[in-house]
């Protein structure tokens, strides 16, 4: 179980995807959930939500980036290897319905997880627009899946060097100024989805994030992933992983994340040495 | 006159020899040594053979006590550890976490004058001796019934239950959570104070046994309870355990070095946090360590701190010291180590830096009032007694409740108002036909010893619906 069926690098190599085989999970999963990943005997835990699933195949696919020595370790799992440990499905699904004009936003490998709810948006009958965003032109992944995914795509670089010269956020305004949008679904970089929640506040639209803590069981044993959603604490990886936007403290969350930066970077030092 | 013949020497209790508190308060090797053989006969010595034993009485499980002891006394090692073998599967386990002094050796006779036979650490060195000298012999099997039995959960009580029913005969698969089978034996108690070894060792029996091990399967999620039976498993035993944190609900809960206990332990011994970098799981290490509560599991996270560098690790209680529920033995092994207690405290707030780490916690003077409806005396604030004490890191390890997981996917299942399974405590069935429950996830929060003994009613209740219907 869990090896790895497929492998591919992507945005200049910071990324990667890996299809993993693992039919229970498959066969289960819906978009929106997570697995959590252990490489080998001394890894860590890590959640990542789905990016696909083929349940003929009996197949996840999983897409990182590389930020630390345990997704270093993931990406040099070949084709034919093994990750130790993959549970899952875990968290609340998606809830995907019919509601006329939806907008899905997407910054860098939020993108990944995306993909799937862009899909079943348009599947269940929405006006899907996506609004998708990277650094520069060779950071972007997965353009062509979302334009097949939505009826309308509009691409931006922070650094102009594709489609729109900006951030998701400045098309994001103009869809909503031009467009009466029932929803918008926003996963990427923590900042990102608060500057997206910030612009959809003011829109009165109802935005949901897709939340990224650091956990360690992820089925709410140990409270790690904690979060303050409307003024109480929940757990992302059972309440979540998403979340109505507008109630999240992103700046909390933006601060857990660091929780660890130090052994991470001690971590990722002595590992790139190796 | 006939002379009286001259009194037998009072063998007193043979204390168990331990790393030195100074020395094991930064390693995470087990404290207590062990008995060698001649220590272990002469404390078995000790007991009077009762012909009513109320040893037996305190012991959850019924374990022949004095007929175990006997064979110690005898030298023969390994027939004491079958003899307990017929009431409890996991000796090495329960012979270091049971809390004795309420249950065997608070009921022994010789209690009442004096000291009463250690019969933990006899249970220990038996069931030691038995693993590092044993033939390996397993114990003897029913002919095959053809019935598949599902145990959720791979804790005290699962492997129980997985245990008794291989014996009988049955096909026994247990389904974990987690990537390593053991429960709270693993994630929750330290290596210090049980060894995992131990408890691999104790699964690796049942594996030889024929009982099947599946992990990283979150049953209620991967697969639900009807998909099981459709699977064909005739009967499921759920036992996953208390597994959701309880925090203090006051402000600044949610700053950098506030853990849960359960977060604070899993890191440390499931993950080996503690021998990061080399294990990847990280930890912080702090150097002024406050934990909230009083239990073991409050014991264990203060300990692990200690060994983790801390120069100060501080226990903080709302109650006194009389209403403490750890063992008594991991608060004097606590104190032994240098944690210090503040007891009649109870915290208000936590306060941190810019960067939102933890640098205090606020907290309030307490006196004791009218007992309360667990017949403790409910603590009292004292206005105006706030305090601050500085720390880096903080545990909080004032219990677990119901992890909804499972229940919220198993809709006839029946669950009480706190989100525990409604299961017959003397049998273990739950209303839905085919489904056994027992341990924490009944009762909430217990004892190693007491989700063992709801495993041994379950699985008589399941024999016997597997051979007869439910």
């Amino acid at each position: 179980m869990f090896e790895i069926l497929e492998r591919q690098d992507m945005a200049d190599g910071t990324v990667v995807l890996n299809e993993i085989s693992a039919p229970l999970i498959a066969e289960k999963a819906e978009p929106g959930q997570f697995v959590i990943l252990k490489a080998n005997e001394t890894g860590e835990r890590i959640p990542l939500t789905m990016a696909d699933t083929d349940p003929n195949k009996g197949t996840i696919t999983i897409i990182y980036q590389i930020v630390g020595k345990s997704t270093a370790l993931f990406k040099s799992l070949q084709v034919g290897e093994r990750f130790q440990d993959v549970i899952g499905p875990l968290g609340e699904p998606t809830h995907i319905e019919k509601l006329g004009t939806v907008v899905c936003v997407g910054g860098g490998t939020g993108v990944a997880v995306l993909h799937p709810i862009t899909r079943g948006m348009k599947e269940i009958g929405n006006h899907v627009i996506a609004i998708i965003g990277a650094r520069n032109k060779d950071l972007l992944i997965l353009e062509d899946k979302m334009k097949a995914a939505s009826n309308e795509l509009h691409v931006c670089t922070d650094d102009g060097s594709y489609g729109h010269h900006g951030f998701v956020t400045d098309v994001l305004k103009d869809v909503l100024e031009e467009e009466d949008v029932k929803l918008v679904v926003a996963i990427g970089p923590v900042p990102m989805m608060k500057f997206v929640c910030s612009v959809t506040e003011k829109y009165k639209v109802k935005t949901f994030v897709s939340l990224n803590p650091i956990m360690v069981d992820g089925t709410g044993m140990c409270g790690c992933c904690r979060v303050s959603v409307g003024g109480k604490t929940r757990f992302a990886c059972i309440d979540g992983p998403e979340f109505d936007g507008h109630e999240v403290d992103f700046d909390e969350l933006m601060q857990r994340l660091q929780a660890y930066k130090e052994q991470e970077s001690v971590a990722y030092e002595k590992f790139l040495h190796e | 006159m006939t002379e009286k013949p001259p009194k037998k020497e009072k063998i007193p209790r043979q204390p168990m020899p331990e790393q030195d508190s100074q020395i094991r308060k930064r390693n995470f090797e087990e404290v207590p040594l062990g008995y060698t053989k001649e220590l272990a006969v002469k404390e078995a010595e000790r007991c009077l053979q009762c012909k009513k034993p109320s040893c037996m009485e305190g012991c959850p499980v019924s374990i022949d006590i004095p007929g175990f002891i006997k064979s110690i006394k005898k030298g023969d090692f390994a027939k004491a550890v079958r003899k307990i073998w017929e009431r409890n599967a996991l000796p090495a386990v329960c012979g270091r976490v049971c809390p004795q002094e309420i249950q065997c050796e608070g009921k022994c006779i010789l209690g009442k004058k004096g000291d009463p036979v250690a019969i933990g650490n006899l249970e220990k060195f038996v069931a030691d001796m038995e693993r590092e000298h044993g033939n390996g012999e397993l114990p003897p099997k029913s002919d095959p019934t053809g019935k598949r039995v599902a145990v959720v959960g791979s804790g005290p009580s699962g492997l129980t239950v997985a245990g008794d029913l291989i014996l009988k005969g049955h096909e026994v698969t247990i389904f974990e959570a987690f990537h390593k089978p053991g429960g709270v034996l693993v994630y929750g108690i330290p290596e210090f104070r049980l060894p995992k070894e131990i408890v691999y060792s104790e699964v690796n029996t049942l594996e030889k046994l024929g009982v099947k091990v599946e992990c990283n399967t979150v049953v209620g999620k991967t697969v639900s309870l009807d998909e099981l039976f459709e699977q064909g498993y005739d009967a499921i035993y759920v036992g996953v355990g208390a597994g959701l944190p309880r925090f203090l609900d006051i402000p600044g809960e949610n700053l950098i070095g506030i853990y849960s206990a359960n977060e604070y332990l899993t890191r440390a011994n499931l993950m080996k946090a503690y021998l990061f970098p080399e294990y990847d799981t990280p930890l912080a290490r702090g150097k002024d360590v406050v934990v909230f509560g009083a239990g073991n599991v409050a014991m264990d996270s203060a300990r692990t701190a200690m060994r983790l560098g801390a120069d100060r690790v501080r226990i903080v209680y709302r109650r006194s010291r009389d209403e403490m529920p750890a063992r008594s033995a991991e608060i004097h092994h606590a104190e032994e180590e240098g944690i210090e207690f503040f007891l009649l405290t109870a915290p208000t707030r936590f306060l941190g830096d810019k960067n939102a780490r933890l640098t205090d916690v606020e907290c309030l003077r307490m006196k004791l009032g009218e007992p309360d409806e667990s017949g403790r005396r409910r603590p009292i604030p004292i206005e105006g007694s706030e305090f601050k004490l500085e720390c880096d890191l903080a545990v909080i390890a004032v219990g677990a409740g119901a992890n909804p997981l499972l229940t919220k996917s198993t809709e006839d299942l029946k669950i009480n108002k706190w989100g525990y399974i409604v299961a017959d405590p003397e049998t273990g069935k739950t209303i839905k036909k085919g489904v056994w429950a027992g341990g924490d996830i009944v009762t909430g929060q217990a004892t190693v010893i007491l989700a063992m003994g709801a495993g041994r009613k379950a699985s008589d209740s399941i024999h016997q619906y597997l051979a007869w219907g439910w």
